[in-house]
């Protein structure tokens, strides 16, 4: 019987297999923030550990930095204390690190793609659970925690258990104005939180592959948002076109072996997966979360739901809690919902073309009086991207704020954050309680959605301007 | 790491499910160093409430968390299950764990057990009626038990060998890194590094 891609990449990395004990899995990068690793570092200290491939490993400084000001010293001293104890670790183990300031810093997850360092067939692991995002060139991405995290430094693999796979397959052609952040909030809104819990998703299908590169980074994002700790796309001609001018990308000989590898990386036709599910996309309307998980979504044109007419109970306790946190009557349509603050940035929708298509939406326009919004990069290139393009002047004459690059709103670390009622639009991958401030209230969207309800004030698509 | 084979306390009935780790530690608590001291911020947001389950004089002292379904999904962060184990939580008990929340508290000695639903209501009713309510859970009979009951539970065997001999998975890598440098010899020269650094 044939394999999957996700179990090709498996075997190829086995370093040990032993019955009754899970996999020794090598792993391929290992991505670096300030957040999940101090205590990892400590642990390795302890122990007098080294770091066992400094050349697979790279930090960037993204969780907690501000993103004004940039060139003064960080205000909060405990950020500051984090950032500054990254730098030390990796000044003393010999690991690269972008810093603030540096023309490589930004998230994680934007800066391992833009370098070329994420490649098809890989494993790459960082101590944050949107490490996902690396699945869209066909590799194995997954977040873990700190005890693994130092794990990793000490011996470049980890023990796991070989998870289930789940197809899903997406047949048919977007509508204008239908992005892949749409298509990743109604699989989750279809599956549930803990519907790909145990399996690694492989994305499939005709609106998968029409995808681009940076699209499809925006699908594999969320798939953490599902409960699955990886989600993947095959490599294709759009990958390899991608990756080919990216710094880091094989030259020479070297690349032509890399490809003749990565054209092997597909499901095999005979393959079985543990599970398939279908979702047509030529049926899909923009999409916007209405609740406090990521599951808790609609297209934009319904009514907030009815917790009474839920049938089971857990879900309709759920909906129940999340309208009061959210402060949201059913039977509202969801475009009369108000929002005071529109944020475009995170590892899910920062990269250039996400604030190519916003600002698309916000030429010549100004947003509403009654909104802020924030627009912050994924890193510092696409920013000098942007800027080279004139996308922040598009951003400032519409009244937006152009900041520097950081995971920022998206968990409110820095001092970008929500405060108590507040509302937002946001691209980001969370509309958790709390999570883009305490008591702040956060409704998922596309970049598309996003420079519209800017420019209306009330949940819109550009459909409505 | 410390041995674990059987744990008996008094539970805090926490009737909520979904409970991503964003609840269990919020962001703004995560700044710290240490493994330590993240008792302050769990379940940061809610600890105001005085009706939150976790503020109940008659829950005080609590050792063993039992939580609705989904418990520990979203954010990756560790610090979720120091912030537990911080606060004296030695077990949590849900009927379904997000993956990576269950991996982090295997390696941190958490222990993390899933059973039915059924049982879990069945505990919460128990405790509610009497807080002192004692639950003993052991590893080594792989059961729950309170009153009259006992539940089984699963578990892998790797995992529960691990926990009970109180194993460092690092240590237990490190006796066969000669496996891991004869894998590194095999990699194609084309696979990426870190360095030297180009752009």
């Amino acid at each position: 019987m044939g394999k999957t891609l996700a179990e090709k990449i498996w075997a190829d990395h086995i370093v040990r297999q032993h019955e009754g004990e899970p996999d020794l899995i090598y792993i391929d990068l290992h991505l670096i923030h300030e957040v999940t690793s101090p205590q990892a570092f400590d642990g390795l200290r302890l122990a007098n550990r080294k770091v066992r491939r400094p050349d697979l490993t790279i930090a960037t400084e993204d969780h907690n930095v501000p993103t004004l000001n940039i060139d003064k010293p960080i205000a909060d001293p405990v950020s500051k204390l984090q950032v500054d104890t990254l730098r030390k670790n990796c000044e003393e183990f010999g690991v690269r690190l972008h810093s603030l300031g540096d023309v490589e810093q930004g998230i994680v997850h934007v800066v391992g793609p833009q370098l070329g360092i994420t490649q098809p067939g890989m494993t790459i692991v960082c101590g944050d659970s949107h490490t996902s995002t690396h699945g869209a060139f066909g590799a194995l991405a997954f977040g873990i925690g700190t005890s693994e995290v130092e794990h990793v430094l000490a011996t470049q693999t980890l023990p796991l258990v070989r998870p289930k796979t789940m197809a899903i397959n997406v047949e048919g052609k977007l509508k204008p104005g239908v992005t892949s952040k749409d298509i990743i909030l109604a699989i989750i809104a279809k599956i549930g939180t803990g519907g790909g819990q145990g399996y690694v998703l492989e994305y499939r299908g005709s609106a998968i592959r029409a995808l681009s590169m940076e699209s499809r980074m925006t699908v594999c994002n969320m798939s953490i948002e599902a409960g699955a700790r990886a989600g993947l796309i095959a490599p294709d001609e759009i990958t390899f076109e991608y990756l080919k001018s990216k710094p880091h990308a094989p030259k020479g000989a070297d690349w032509d072996a890399a490809v003749s590898y990565w054209k092997t990386l597909q499901s095999d036709s005979d393959a079985k997966f543990d599970v398939e599910i279908s979702l047509n996309a030529d049926d899909l309307e923009p999409f916007v979360t209405w609740g406090t998980n990521p599951g808790q979504g609609l297209p934009l044109n319904s009514k907030v739901p009815n917790p009474a007419e839920i049938s089971d109970a857990e879900e309709r306790g759920a909906a129940e809690r999340a309208l009061t946190y959210m402060g949201l009557v059913a039977g509202t349509p969801l475009k009369e919902i108000k929002v005071d603050t529109i944020f475009l940035g995170s590892c899910t929708n920062g990269r250039i073309e996400d604030l190519r298509s916003a600002a698309d939406v916000l030429k010549g326009k100004r947003i509403s009086k009654e909104v802020r919004m924030l627009v912050v990069p994924g890193s510092a290139r696409v920013r000098l991207q942007a800027e080279s393009e004139g996308l922040d002047k598009v951003f400032l004459d519409a009244g937006a704020e152009w900041r520097t690059a950081g995971c920022s709103m998206c968990l409110g670390m820095n001092p970008d954050q929500l405060a108590v009622g507040e509302r937002s639009a946001s691209t980001s991958n969370r509309n958790f309680e709390g999570r883009q401030g305490k008591g702040g209230r956060t409704h998922l969207v596309s970049p598309l959605v996003a420079a519209a309800t800017a420019i209306r004030g009330t949940l819109s698509s550009p459909a409505d301007l | 790491m410390e041995k674990y084979l059987s744990h008996t306390g008094s539970v805090l009935p926490l009737r909520r499910s979904n409970v991503d780790t964003d609840q269990i530690i919020p962001a703004v608590y995560l700044k710290r160093v240490t493994k330590s001291g993240f008792e302050d911020g769990l379940f940061g947001a809610w600890r105001n409430d005085p009706e939150f389950v976790l503020n109940k004089p008659e829950f005080a002292g609590a050792t063993i968390l039992v939580a609705g379904v989904d418990f520990g999904t979203g954010s990756s962060r560790e610090h979720a299950v120091w912030a537990l184990q911080n606060y004296g939580f030695k077990v949590v008990l849900s009927s379904r764990f997000a993956d990576i929340f269950r991996g982090n508290s295997q390696k941190a000695g958490l222990l993390t057990v899933v059973i039915d639903q059924s049982e879990i209501e069945a505990i919460w009713s128990a405790v509610e009626a009497d807080p002192k309510t004692q639950v003993k859970v052991d590893l080594e009979a792989k059961t729950v038990a309170y009153g009259s009951k006992s539940i089984p539970f699963a578990i892998d065997d790797y995992t529960r060998w691990r926990l009970m001999e109180g194993l460092d998975d690092i240590g237990l890598t490190l006796k066969n890194i000669d496996s891991v440098s004869s894998f590194e010899e095999s990699r194609p020269s084309f696979k990426p590094k870190t360095l030297p650094a180009l752009s």
